[in-house]
Formats: C-alpha cells, sequence, structure tokens
C-alpha cells in the first residue's frame, strides 16, 4: 500500500523519474539562493524578476516555437538586462534596488507583451506560466542539471564576498571592490535559477521553491550552513511528495509541489525551534546566566 | 616623521553643499590625531572621503601610497545587519579579508589570530554567538576586535565610545594607544574633550572648515571652541557656488 503510493509511480514510469531527478537538481540550485534572497531581505525581488523574464521567454517562444533553449535564452537576456540595470541605477544613483527593480520590471513586462500582441498570435504560453515537470525530456533535464551545477559553483566562488556584502556592506566596500560584482552575480544566479525552474514549475511559480524552503529553514536553524542544508532538504522533500500528490490526485504537478513546500513553512511558523509559534506559547524556563 | 595624509584643499559634501569645505593639512606616520568639533562639523563625511566611499567635490585627500585595503575604518553606526546569522567568530574572520579575499583558507594561524584578537578585546568566550545577540558594548568590543585583526596601517575610527560604559571605553581606549605604539596612524572623532587631552597629542577641530590643528593643549582653548560652535550648521539652499572655486577656474 505505502510503497504503491509513495514508491511504485517512480518504479514504473520513466517520466516520474525524470521528474524527480529535474526537482531534486532545482532544489540543490535554487534553495541556497532561495536563502540569500530571504536573508538580503530580497524575497520580493525574486518575484520581480519572474515576471521581467517572461517577456523575453515569449519572445523566444515566439521566434521559435516551444524550444526550451530559446526561451531560456530569451528569459535570461530579459532577466540579466532587468537586474543589471536595476543593479547598476541603485548602486550609482540614490534610487533603492526595490524601487529601481520595480520600474524595469515593469518595463520589461510592458514591453514584453507590446511584442506578442504586434505578432497577433494567439500562442498558447500556460506552458511557460504553469510549467510541465512531467514533460522533461533528456535534453532539459541535461540543461537543468547544468544550471544547477553552474550555481553551486558560482556561489562557491562568491560565497565569502556575499555574506559579507549582506552583513555588512560598507566594511565590504572599504576593503575590496568585491561586493558589486558578487552583488551582480548574484542577481545573475536568481535570474539563471527563475528561468531553470520555469519548465518545471512555470515562470510565476520557480520563486517558490526558492522562498519557501528559505523561509521554512529560518524557523529551524540560527546559522548559515544550516538554514541552507534545511532549505535544500525541505525543497527536495516538497519535490517527491508535490509529485507523489500530483501523481495520485489530478493536482498539476508545479503547484502541487509549490503547495506541498508551502504546507511544511506552515509546519514550520507553528512547530519550528526557533521562535516558531508553540515555541514561544510554551517557553521553557529562563537560564541563570 | 613624513606625512602619511594629505589633505590638499579638499572639499567633501553631498548635492553639491559642502560638509567639509576647503581644508588643508598633512597627518604625519604614525600620528594619534583626535578630530573634534560640534555634530554636523564634518568629521563622519571628512572620514568617509579619506577611506574612499565619498568622493570629494573638489581638491583631493593623498594617502601616501596607501592601498584601501591597507585602511580600518570603524563607521560611526555601522551598518550591520545584526540579524544575519553569522557568529561573533566568523564576523571578526572578516577582518582577515586582505590574506583570504575570495578563497583563501583560514587555517590554524588565522584561528589563533581570531581568537587572540577577541581575547585582546575581553570577548573570549563569545566565539560562537551570534551577532545579534550581543550588547551595545559587546558589539563595540567585537568591531574593535576586528579592526584589530585587519592590522592595518591607517586606522580611522568615527565617534568609537559613543553609547559606551566608561569600563569599555577605558579598555578600547588602551587598544587606540596600543596601535600609536606600534607606529600605526590613528585618527578618531570624538566628543570627549578630557579623554582627547588625556590621550590624544594631536588635535584637528573642524567646523566645516579647520578652526584649529596641532597640539592637543592648543587646539582645546575656550576660544577655539567657542569659534566652532558658532558655525553654520545646517546648508543653505539658496547659496551660491563658492567664491574660492569660482575665483580659481577664472585665474586657470
Amino acid at each position: 500500500m505505502i510503497y504503491d503510493a509513495l514508491i511504485a509511480p517512480f518504479i514504473e514510469f520513466e517520466f516520474m523519474r525524470r521528474a524527480l531527478a529535474a526537482v531534486v537538481a532545482l532544489s540543490l540550485g535554487a534553495a541556497p539562493i532561495g536563502v540569500f534572497l530571504m536573508l538580503r531581505r530580497m524575497s520580493l525581488v525574486g518575484d520581480a524578476m519572474a515576471h521581467a523574464i517572461l517577456p523575453g521567454a515569449a519572445v523566444g517562444f515566439l521566434l521559435s516555437g516551444l524550444n526550451l533553449f530559446a526561451m531560456t535564452a530569451g528569459g535570461l537576456i530579459a532577466g540579466f538586462a532587468v537586474a543589471l540595470l536595476a543593479g547598476l541605477v541603485a548602486r550609482n544613483t540614490d534610487l533603492k534596488e526595490d524601487a529601481s527593480l520595480a520600474t524595469f520590471y515593469l518595463a520589461s513586462l510592458a514591453l514584453g507583451v507590446t511584442i506578442v500582441s504586434v505578432k497577433g498570435t494567439n500562442i498558447d504560453l500556460l506552458h511557460v506560466l504553469f510549467g510541465n515537470i512531467l514533460a522533461m525530456d533528456d535534453q532539459t533535464l541535461l540543461v537543468v542539471a547544468f544550471n544547477a551545477t553552474l550555481t553551486l559553483i558560482v556561489l562557491a566562488v562568491i560565497y565569502r564576498p556575499l555574506v559579507i556584502e549582506s552583513v555588512d556592506p560598507l566594511f565590504l566596500r572599504t576593503v575590496s571592490r568585491a561586493g558589486a560584482l558578487a552583488h551582480l552575480t548574484f542577481l545573475a544566479l536568481v535570474v539563471v535559477n527563475l528561468v531553470n525552474g520555469f519548465q518545471a514549475l512555470g515562470t510565476l511559480l520557480a520563486v517558490g521553491l526558492m522562498i519557501l524552503p528559505a523561509g521554512t529553514a529560518r524557523f529551524w536553524s540560527r546559522e548559515l550552513t544550516g538554514m541552507i542544508s534545511i532549505a535544500v532538504a525541505s525543497a527536495i522533500i516538497s519535490g517527491y511528495a508535490g509529485l507523489v500528490l500530483s501523481f495520485q490526485t489530478r493536482i498539476p504537478s508545479g503547484p502541487a509541489i509549490i503547495l506541498v513546500s508551502a504546507g511544511l513553512y506552515v509546519v514550520s511558523i507553528l512547530f519550528g525551534n526557533v521562535r516558531g509559534v508553540v515555541r514561544q506559547l510554551f517557553p521553557a524556563p529562563h537560564l541563570e546566566a | 616623521m613624513s606625512a602619511q595624509l594629505q589633505f590638499r584643499d579638499v572639499t567633501l559634501g553631498y548635492d553639491r553643499h559642502p560638509a567639509v569645505h576647503h581644508l588643508s593639512g598633512d597627518v604625519a606616520t604614525g600620528a594619534l590625531l583626535a578630530v573634534v568639533g560640534p555634530n554636523g562639523a564634518g568629521k563622519s563625511t571628512l572620514f568617509r572621503g579619506l577611506v574612499g566611499i565619498l568622493k570629494p567635490l573638489a581638491g583631493s585627500i593623498l594617502t601616501g601610497g596607501i592601498a584601501a585595503r591597507d585602511i580600518a575604518y570603524l563607521p560611526q553606526s555601522a551598518d550591520i545587519d545584526r540579524s544575519f546569522p553569522i557568529s561573533v567568530f566568523d564576523f571578526v574572520g572578516t577582518g582577515l579579508w586582505r590574506q583570504t579575499g575570495f578563497f583563501g583558507g583560514v587555517g590554524k594561524e588565522a584561528r589563533a589570530s581570531v581568537a587572540q584578537a577577541l581575547a585582546a578585546v575581553g570577548l573570549s568566550g563569545f566565539e560562537n554567538r551570534g551577532i545579534g545577540t550581543l550588547s551595545g558594548g559587546q558589539m563595540q568590543r567585537m568591531l574593535f576586535a576586528r579592526v584589530l585583526l585587519q592590522d592595518a596601517r591607517l586606522i580611522v575610527l568615527d565617534e568609537p565610545f559613543n553609547a559606551i560604559d566608561t569600563k569599555t571605553s577605558a579598555d578600547l581606549m588602551a587598544l587606540v594607544e596600543q596601535w600609536h605604539e606600534e607606529k600605526r596612524t590613528v585618527l578618531a572623532a570624538l566628543h570627549d574633550m578630557d579623554l582627547v587631552r588625556a590621550h590624544f597629542p594631536e588635535t584637528l577641530l573642524l567646523a566645516r572648515g579647520k578652526v584649529a590643528w596641532g597640539a592637543t593643549a592648543e587646539v582645546l582653548t575656550a576660544e577655539n571652541l567657542a569659534e566652532a560652535r558658532r558655525m553654520c550648521e545646517a546648508f543653505d539652499d539658496s547659496a551660491t557656488a563658492c567664491a574660492v572655486d569660482t575665483d580659481a577656474s577664472k585665474a586657470a
């Protein structure tokens, strides 16, 4: 019974195994990025970037149909352009990063809609909007795995300046120029992981696998390595459980994965050992010193 | 002794309004210089210019070949995200950036020097505490430990003893004196005139421009302090272009 529900789908169906591999790869890349987004108070930046890459993907779709490479390239170009321009404007003017990003992503969104409407095709963008992890082919799976690997390597390279820039940006500015580089590279990683997620989860839900596991991790650990590990584990568990849920019910895979992740988040808010609700309602006795 | 810092008719400010106006002067290598003046006198602005995070509106600051990474700067209100999950040990360890950079390993020796720095500021035993759990005084001790670790030739401290109890400021002042003995150049913005008189041989009294600069006893006279207090604090929205600069450009 338990075997039938939880394990058999993956043994019987290749598409389920591919989907599982994809969601593990996505989790490894997206969850650590999400932790940094959260700690840098940039959670909504991920959401804004998801909107920013949508028109790029749409243009890719218009030019060459449902071709993942064209759509990925379009999304990457749009995302990088918005991230770089917003980052540069925020660093060199009085405009804060959030306001700067909002202006650019709105412009990008409007531009995308304009291009699509001028072209006049009634295209089916549902696929791009909500994704379909059960339709992963070999090529797509390899791209997803490559992007996750790239993310982890680049994150390792910029890890130290990124941490210092997050906790004490002024200090880093006085000892090194690495801060700006780390920040912009980090934004690029956000874009790569959003694009990476949109075949599986769709552009709008891709950000879910970044932010929800990160939020979950905040309730279970007080230190960075712990948070990243818990976020990755929680993303993988959500991916697996979401696929099972989707297989056993009629819920589409993308929303199923994100809903499970949201469920874990709610459980963590309630029962997390770092300032969870229950913990605060029934505090342990205070200490001597 | 040779000059380490040279202020060459430097003007620093924001949106064209000067906060430090036409300051000139030299700081000798190994000097222990107090920078005093009322709020709004331009002390912090001067330091921001000195460490290179604010470009001068006019004039220049020469640092005698000292690279940015050889300057340790402790800002007045450190822009530190205290909710970030980082331990005291790791935070202080960032002071080793000059040696480690992006990838350099933090070996036994480096760990020992972090531990030593923490011991020097009286924070042994705090290694694994999150920075968010520290009190104001402990935070300042931790920041001093990082400055210690930076092993810089030029140390710039912006009001380092604000909101700190006497015990802590005495402990930290001992570190400042140790840096002076090690022939490092130390500049500190301060409000406590007794502390300045007791520990700082040289003082710059600043009130947007230089009021007096020299031996502390000669600078901190009643007349000089009164003159500094008369300074105009707020900037004037309808101010015209600075006559000194306009005349200079006409001459050129």
